[in-house]
């Protein structure tokens, strides 16, 4: 009990500091910015892990459920409500765009039934290149010029709100027993079946779980650079995420928040290098590969994020 | 009719391409169960060989017969491009035969990364063609426009892979690709020299990217990112087929090279990713691992 308060206390901290320190200036512009962009892909990466690590499918289409969320929540905050709503309008405009992803998300759960593996990579790179496909042919919504006039309501506080809901929600639903269904059907799918578990149902909800954050994500990420067009959600953002989730490791919250942290730093700390931080980064993601084929957390779990009573069982269990 | 006749020889050409780049991307998959998504990039390293070896050849004034000077760019584009990819197999890939499949597949990712920024920070990205390594001679016959390079293009694919469909079918090599591809842990015990099996397979594989590289550096523009796109629709030629099935990885490749003119002749060229991408998406939906594949046995990710 001490622990949750503990962690409590902390949290709350750090939100008041996300609010104090861009407030006083203390943070400039470009650390704040930086900081938004770790956030978003914490969530990108957290909510792909669920698909991918956690369940064993190889999704690589998460640009395009990132793309619906940031599309639908901007053309409501710009066309839909007044400007001055912006700010509290602001939460129920993200819900909304991660919604429409969510639908996005169950449209592309229905093809992989049929598919796995690879072929379901095959399903979500095209669900991708689909989606951006259909925004550059819209003419309404900037077509492949893009689409701009949203405020900059995206802020430090906001993308920390969401993080942690992230994290709580993709946390509690991997101990909850619909979470233990998706684990089994990492490790043997027809054994899952065998032991009555719903692996429809279970894909089902774990896509749209993933690509309802992967909307929340792209609303952000639209509202901090009030601009966005259809060649910001390409297959390469996909393959960003992508690499973060495996950097950090498969099936670990606390891998994914290190991955995607040390990924954005990284390419930002390389930015003096110009072409060549493309070409050390990537370069630096393969020797890791070779040394840890795991990712750094690969399938272990911070203890903060272990239900209390499950840290011996857990550590019996990946030991 | 003409019109037809004419979108349908351009779709040949921009099929043997896909198919040839296809097969590469098969063929490791069909061995390591890898998807090598450094294939494309490995394609188009290969067309900047045959630039600069086209380059070479042809500025040095050695007047050699346009022939000769063609089939000297091919080998000099296919060994360089074979030592690249076996060196990318021995140093990235095979430390990671016994890791889980997807940190392989990442690997590859960073590799592909890796060869088009290089190529990018290096060379620089404005867009270039081959230098004429063959006459270009424009025919007019019955009202279809056919050029001496649509020629040469489909006349070397289908020798190639013809050439390469034997070897596997034929010769011991092959045999030892097939048992390999078949069960990779008894197949040693056999006395099979995996090791080298493999490299030939990533020789033989990215040789014919390279062909098919430095056919494309002579009809189209090649530039630094061009690995991606069309390393993506090859690879998606090799699914389309059955991903794992030499023959199939050559149907898919003509079927979207087919697709992808045809949609660009009828429908405005923005719709072209769209209708490929659905239609892919259509077949899969009904034939869910592709032509002429057949299901893999359920694996452990």
């Amino acid at each position: 009990m001490k622990r949750r308060w503990l962690i409590a206390l902390v949290l709350v901290l750090i939100f008041a500091l996300s609010i104090l320190l861009p407030h006083f200036g203390i943070l400039n512009l470009y650390l704040q910015q930086v900081i938004m962009y770790v956030g978003i892909n914490i969530i990108l990466t957290i909510s792909l892990n669920l698909v991918n690590g956690y369940m064993g499918e190889f999704s690589v289409g998460h640009a395009g459920f990132m793309a619906i969320g940031a599309y639908v929540s901007s053309l409501l905050t710009v066309l839909v409500f007044p400007k001055p709503w912006g700010p509290f309008v602001f939460p129920l405009v993200l819900v909304l765009g991660g919604l429409a992803a969510a639908l996005a998300g169950l449209i592309v759960a229905f093809p992989s039934f049929k598919t796995r593996g690879d072929y379901l990579a095959i399903v979500t790179l095209a669900f991708n290149m689909i989606i951006k496909s259909v925004l550059e042919n819209i003419d309404a919504i900037g077509g492949p010029r893009g689409f701009m006039g949203m405020s900059k309501l995206t802020n430090v506080a906001w993308v920390y709100v969401w993080v942690l809901i992230t994290i709580f929600a993709i946390r509690n639903f991997i101990f909850s027993s619909y979470g233990r269904g998706i684990l089994s059907i990492r490790e043997d799918e027809v054994a899952a079946e065998l032991v009555s578990v719903n692996t429809r149902q279970a894909k089902i909800l774990a896509f749209v779980i993933s690509s309802f954050f992967a909307g929340i994500a792209g609303g952000l990420f639209a509202h901090v650079l009030q601009f966005i067009n259809p060649r910001s959600f390409t297959i390469l953002k996909s393959t960003d995420v992508l690499v973060m989730v495996y950097l950090g490791g498969i099936g670990s919250i606390t891998g994914s928040i290190l991955g995607a942290s040390i990924y954005t730093v990284l390419l930002e700390l390389l930015r003096p290098l110009q072409v060549w931080r493309w070409v050390v980064g990537p370069l630096l993601l393969v020797i890791l590969m070779i040394t840890r084929p795991r990712g750094i957390f690969g399938l272990r779990e911070a203890r903060v994020l272990i239900p209390a009573e499950e840290v011996g069982a857990d550590a019996a269990a990946t030991s | 009719m003409q019109f037809i006749i004419q979108q349908v020889l351009n779709a040949l050409q921009l099929g043997s391409v896909y198919a040839l780049i296809a097969l590469g991307y098969t063929m490791v998959y069909g061995i390591l169960r890898m998807i090598n998504f450094a294939h494309g990039d490995i394609f188009m390293v290969s067309t900047y060989l045959g630039f600069f070896a086209a380059s070479f050849l042809l500025g040095r004034a050695l007047h050699l017969p346009a022939a000769f000077t063609f089939v000297l760019t091919l080998v000099l584009a296919m060994i360089g491009t074979s030592l690249l990819a076996v060196l990318i197999e021995r140093v990235a890939y095979k430390p990671l035969r016994q890791a889980p499949r997807i940190s392989a597949v990442i690997t590859a990712l960073g590799v592909g990364l890796v060869l088009e920024n290089t190529t990018l920070a290096t060379i620089g990205p404005e867009p270039r063609i081959l230098p004429q390594v063959i006459p270009v001679i424009n025919l007019n016959i019955a009202g279809v426009a056919v050029s001496s390079i649509q020629i040469v293009i489909l006349v070397i694919s289908a020798i190639v892979m013809f050439v390469l469909d034997t070897i596997v079918r034929k010769t011991m090599t092959g045999m030892a690709m097939r048992a390999i591809s078949f069960d990779k842990t008894v197949v040693p015990l056999m006395g099979v020299p995996m090791d080298r099996i493999i490299s030939i397979t990533f020789a033989l594989g990215s040789s014919m990217a390279a062909i098919g590289g430095v056919l494309y550096g002579i009809a189209y523009m090649i530039d630094p990112y061009m690995g991606i796109r069309i390393g993506w629709w090859a690879f998606i030629s090799a699914v389309v087929g059955g991903i794992g099935n030499i023959r199939g990885a050559m149907v898919g490749g003509y079927i979207l090279g087919f697709v992808e003119i045809f949609v660009a002749a009828f429908f405005p060229s923005t719709y072209r990713d769209f209708v490929v991408f659905a239609l892919l998406l259509a077949l899969l939906v009904f034939k869910p691992t592709g032509i002429m594949g057949v299901p893999v046995v359920q694996q452990k990710v």
